[in-house]
């Protein structure tokens, strides 16, 4: 029962809801273990590059470095193996699962929304449409950045890793053709793993804005989606 | 005119009862009996030594002065006992056309059964004018003699990946030998120069065994570029523990700590320094203070500063390193991000009167 003050208030004010389910259980956990590998292996790996100034005391006695690649080696396990398991729903799970990996970039209609979506972003538009799943800028830009992103992560992270556990390792066969590809000095692949690093990190700024500025804007529930799994339209 | 290993024990002062003695006991160990004794000494009288032809290219001779350091096997042993070193321009006796006669003989005598080690490269900018070899381009000796080798050895960083002269803008275009030749099996021994012990322990092994040592993807041979500088590298621990050299000189680099901070490359290194070490043993850059500078890694000479850890990277046409480029788009997205907000939040204030009083139905 409401209190009569906020029956009163409601009477007043509600509005009608509706809700879709959009992302299922394992989507949404997949998405914030990612999140967390995600943040421990751009912490940890800009101080594989950048090391943290010199430890007192007996080699012996300190690991810094080593727990640090360490962090870093089992989160990268936990985002590549979530990101198989990420396809692997995307194969079972509902059609909003395949929208990362799946652009209709050959649907002209799509594109115009793609359109509408950035003119929306760019103050022309003063409303933007609803969707269900991903707005298609939202779905381009995840894929771009994301499933592109952690393809490239995935592969250039395990061909260095691959050295550390020596060839004939199944990182250096499966990946060890990365380093032979950008002309087989692996000081390359360092640094444009580290490129992909940034890259993440600005993914990762306009994707958390994104997500606040549509929870507001667009009159529809974006972050508690991802918690609950239901999409809640607010007018 | 090539000796056979019994030729070479007879000179050595090796009586005939010792030699068949050795020849029984070989076979005797090897568990297969008394018959076979006479065919190992058979073996042994009647096959030459694999003649080696050694060529220099576009170098400055670090590799043979390294070589000749050689400590295990020694360098005369090598020479003058396990191979037939034929023809070495810097190293023989002959010279002019009585050198060059023997690259002609072996080629003919010993057709597909030599072995080719090129030391240097050949450019190939105005015709390979760059380097003549003998009053010819040294492209076309190269060719010619690679044409009846069995394999070929790349010695050094300059066969095998181009070396300082193919460095950015390379006028020689100077290249390294497996872009030259594709036919043969091209064993690759990078570095600048590789360690003594290295270059002989390939050269022994192909001839001890008569094959080629197992090669990496790459084309090195595993046994000594199976594994990187910084694996083997006894300041390891340090850099486990998070124990660097900040700067030259400080107190950190007194203590011997990892040079990973002042741009060792030995993460990126594949070599047997750390292992193998120089001059005997006696030490290698790591041991000395002075970080790795990838000497035997492709293109080590256009990767950036010896003293940084990361990196400058040339794709992007401008000389700043992935932090620099990284975290300025970083930034400038997040500047954009926060324009974007506070243009969103004037706009939005000017347009509705509060957050939750946006009308049911009307003016929108």
């Amino acid at each position: 029962m409401l209190a009569e003050q906020d029956a009163f208030e409601a009477e007043r004010q509600a509005r009608l809801v509706k809700a879709v389910y959009v992302y299922e259980a394992p989507l949404r956990l997949w998405h914030w273990v990612n999140a967390l590998a995600i943040t421990v292996l751009a912490i940890t790996g800009y101080f594989i590059g950048q090391p943290l100034p010199s430890v007192p005391g007996e080699a012996s006695a300190n690991f810094l470095m080593g727990y640090i690649r360490f962090a870093h080696f089992a989160a990268a396990y936990i985002f590549a193996v979530g990101f198989l398991g990420r396809i692997y729903w995307a194969l079972v799970g509902n059609h909003h699962a395949r929208q990362i990996f799946l652009v209709p970039i050959w649907s002209a209609k799509w594109w115009g929304e793609v359109l509408y979506e950035l003119r929306w972003y760019l103050f022309l538009v003063s409303e933007p449409k609803k969707y269900v799943g991903h707005n298609p800028l939202a779905q381009l830009m995840m894929f771009l950045f994301f499933t592109i992103g952690a393809v490239y992560m995935i592969c250039t992270g395990f061909a260095l890793y691959g050295e550390g556990l020596g060839e004939g390792s199944w990182a250096s066969s499966m990946f060890g053709w990365v380093i032979t590809a950008v002309g087989g000095n692996s000081l390359q692949v360092h640094s444009f793993h580290r490129l992909g690093m940034w890259v993440t990190v600005s993914f990762v700024i306009v994707h958390v804005y994104a997500a606040i500025r549509e929870d507001i804007m667009s009159r529809q529930s974006l972050i508690s989606t991802m918690v609950s799994g239901w999409r809640m339209f607010k007018d | 005119m090539t000796e056979t290993f019994y030729d070479v024990l007879r000179r050595q002062g090796i009586t005939r009862r010792s030699f068949l003695k050795f020849c029984s006991l070989t076979a005797t160990s090897l568990g297969l009996g008394s018959a076979a004794a006479p065919q190992i000494a058979h073996a042994l009288e009647t096959r030459p030594r694999t003649p080696v032809l050694w060529l220099h290219g576009l170098e400055c001779t670090c590799c043979s002065e390294s070589f000749i350091r050689s400590a295990h096997p020694l360098a005369k042993d090598v020479v003058l006992s396990m191979l037939s070193l034929d023809y070495d321009d810097t190293l023989m006796a002959a010279a002019g056309h009585q050198a060059e006669a023997i690259i002609e003989e072996v080629k003919r005598k010993y057709k597909g059964n030599y072995i080719l080690a090129v030391e240097g490269n050949p450019p190939l900018n105005e015709d390979g004018m760059y380097c003549i070899h003998g009053g010819r381009p040294f492209i076309e000796v190269l060719k010619e003699t690679a044409a009846d080798a069995k394999a070929i050895i790349s010695w050094g960083s300059c066969a095998s990946w181009g070396c300082v002269q193919a460095a950015k803008p390379n006028p020689t275009r100077a290249t390294p030998v497996h872009k030259v030749i594709f036919d043969k099996p091209i064993i690759k021994v990078p570095g600048c120069p590789p360690i003594a012990e290295v270059m002989t322990g390939v050269v022994t092994y192909m001839l001890t065994f008569d094959r080629i040592p197992e090669l990496d993807r790459q084309g090195r041979p595993k046994m000594f570029y199976g594994q990187r500088i910084h694996d083997k590298c006894y300041r390891r621990p340090h850099f486990d523990a998070g124990q660097f050299v900040e700067e030259w000189d400080d107190e950190n680099a007194r203590k011997g700590y990892c040079l990973y901070k002042v741009g060792c490359k030995g993460p990126t290194t594949y070599n047997a320094c750390s292992t193998v070490r120089w001059n005997n043993g006696v030490s290698f850059p790591i041991q000395s203070g002075h970080g790795c500078i990838g000497c035997s890694e492709d293109g080590f000479w256009d990767k950036g500063s010896f003293y940084d850890r990361v990196t400058d990277i040339h794709q992007f046409g401008i000389e700043a390193n992935a932090d620099k480029i990284g975290a300025t788009a970083a930034g400038v997205v997040g500047a954009s991000v926060a324009a974007h907000a506070a243009v969103t939040a004037l706009a939005r204030a000017r347009s509705t009167p509060g957050l939750d009083n946006k009308p049911q139905s009307g003016d929108k």
